[in-house]
């Protein structure tokens, strides 16, 4: 780990001073992926700023449009087990509760784990090249190891893929990031808060580099009753996923009002395609359909040797979650067996 | 330096130094098993390498130094943490509880403890100082009941001489005795 200097604001208008102090200055929240990330020497900040104790970010409160906002350093813990977040979001509850572990999940936050880096094998190894970590030296997980690495959204530079699972939860529940900056405060949609590799793939996020996160909003609750987050994985806790799938639907009766599908494991971000989700309006649940949804979600999808597998496994990954969703079923994350 | 020797052996280069104007040492307290610590500690300092390399309390382990394997937990503030994963600066004012500090003044073992020797639920016992902060903290959380939800909520301990049937034997044993604290 390299050496640096270590500030702890007050406040929020102070902690965004500090962020502008120094170009090499880092956010500093749980820590559990930015000091890994300093240990590998792919992180090295001059000056580490301390948001841990910033007042008024570390509680859930109604938003009084009937949604909930989530203070950025809430836990993860918090989140997952919070009875309102259980019972009117348990979507993303499940979500939470099947990324990392219990340790994990109490010392990483809201905001944080929005902001987790890939966890690509050549991204971690500062003695290889990587486009992410250091721009313009190339991807080396294209025509190498690339078992976990994206299959949609893609580019020539970067085919890393995003590790959070509650991020593809928020995905689907449409969710706002509300940020902080110089300028004042400002949402961004949790679809637009990631971004694609492009040609900037150091750029995992639209956040601004002089902004921090206050809150994630979540909308008036819809999908309480058919919903799953269906992750799959090499083992059967503690790994992230190769593909997961939150899937959400409003049922009146047998027919679907309205579907959202956000795959995590598959892309730069999580993965939603509004063309696909259409496709289930008015219809009643069936295999047919949800083959042509899932279909429809993967088109384009390219593998890279290694993960080849990924674009068949999202497709069933997909048709399953569907089927969970509208039997009022959802995947357990500690029964493992998918039913 | 310990911390620099560590780097050493782990073949990071250290830098130059820190950046002009850095005090070296920032004063911070912990309360660590009970006892309340004035400490002067680097920013980059971990609490695992403050708590092993400095204040010579070796129970909690170093095993991955990247909290994939869950030796190192301790219990901050009551919840499970990777001691390995949290700076010791970012940590001021907490209470702290290791392995060291579960047993009573007067040497009565912890619950958890006198399960774990009952069950034999260790062999080399490397993980062990970690697994049972690890299930002290899954105890007050109370959201683990069944076998099943033991496992889910303990995979961030792992074990290499494979001792996870008797370690969930052993908390479950605790969790049924009605022991938790």
């Amino acid at each position: 780990m390299n050496r640096f200097s270590y500030a702890r604001p007050g406040s929020v208008a102070d902690a965004l001073r500090e962020v502008a102090s120094s170009p090499a200055a880092k956010i500093i929240a749980g820590g559990t992926n930015l000091v890994d990330l300093m240990k590998y020497n792919v992180e090295r900040p001059t000056h580490l700023v301390d948001v841990s104790r910033l007042p008024g970010l570390k509680s859930i409160e109604e938003t009084g449009e009937g949604g909930l906002r989530i203070g950025a350093l809430v836990s993860n813990t918090s989140a997952a087990y919070d009875t309102r977040v259980q019972e009117r979001y348990p979507l993303l509850s499940s979500a939470i509760l099947a990324g990392a572990t219990a340790q994990l999940r109490n010392a990483a936050t809201t905001g944080g784990n929005l902001l987790q880096r890939t966890r690509c094998y050549y991204f971690y190894d500062a003695a290889v090249p990587c486009s992410k970590r250091e721009p313009g030296t190339g991807c080396p997980a294209k025509d190498g190891v690339n078992r976990i690495h994206a299959i949609l959204g893609t580019s020539d530079k970067c085919i890393a893929t995003h590790p959070s699972d509650m991020a593809v939860a928020l995905a689907a529940l449409e969710a706002v990031v509300k940020v902080a900056g110089p300028r004042g405060e400002r949402d961004i949609p949790l679809a637009d808060f990631h971004r694609l590799p492009g040609d900037t793939p150091e750029k995992d996020t639209n956040l601004g580099a002089d902004e921090i996160i206050l809150a994630v909003e979540l909308p008036e609750a819809r999908f309480a009753k058919n919903y799953t987050y269906l992750k799959l994985r090499d083992r059967l806790s503690y790994a992230f996923a190769l593909v997961s799938v939150a899937a959400a639907l409003e049922m009146d009766g047998d027919k679907v009002v309205e579907a959202r599908i956000a795959l995590g494991g598959v892309a730069h971000k999580p993965w939603r395609v509004p063309e696909a989700e259409v496709m289930l309006r008015g219809k009643a649940p069936d295999r047919m359909v949800f083959e042509t949804v899932a279909d429809r979600i993967l088109l384009g999808a390219k593998g890279y040797g290694g993960n080849d597998f990924k674009i068949e496994l999202a497709r069933r990954a997909v048709i399953r979650a569907l089927s969970q969703a509208a039997a009022g079923t959802p995947q357990s994350q500690t029964d493992k067996r998918i039913q | 330096m310990a911390d620099l020797e560590f780097l050493a052996r782990q073949g990071f280069a250290p830098d130059a130094g820190p950046p002009k104007g850095l005090p070296d040492e920032i004063p911070i307290t912990l309360t660590i098993n009970g006892e309340r610590r004035a400490l002067h500690v680097r920013p980059w300092t971990t609490l695992l390498d403050l708590l092993r390399e400095d204040l010579s309390l070796y129970g909690t382990k170093k095993g991955c130094d990247h909290g994939q394997c869950g030796a190192c937990t301790v219990l901050l503030d009551g919840e499970r943490i990777n001691s390995c994963l949290a700076l010791a600066v970012t940590k001021d004012g907490s209470e702290l509880t290791t392995v060291e500090g579960l047993a009573g003044k007067d040497g009565t073992l912890h619950p958890m403890q006198e399960a774990f020797i009952e069950h034999d639920a260790f062999q080399c016992g490397y993980c062990t100082p970690g697994q049972i902060c690890s299930a002290v903290g899954l105890l007050k959380e109370g959201h683990a009941k069944t076998r099943e939800e033991i496992r889910e909520m303990m995979s961030g301990n792992l074990c290499r001489c494979g001792a996870y049937t008797n370690i969930v034997d052993a908390i479950e044993d605790v969790l049924a005795k009605g022991a938790a604290k």
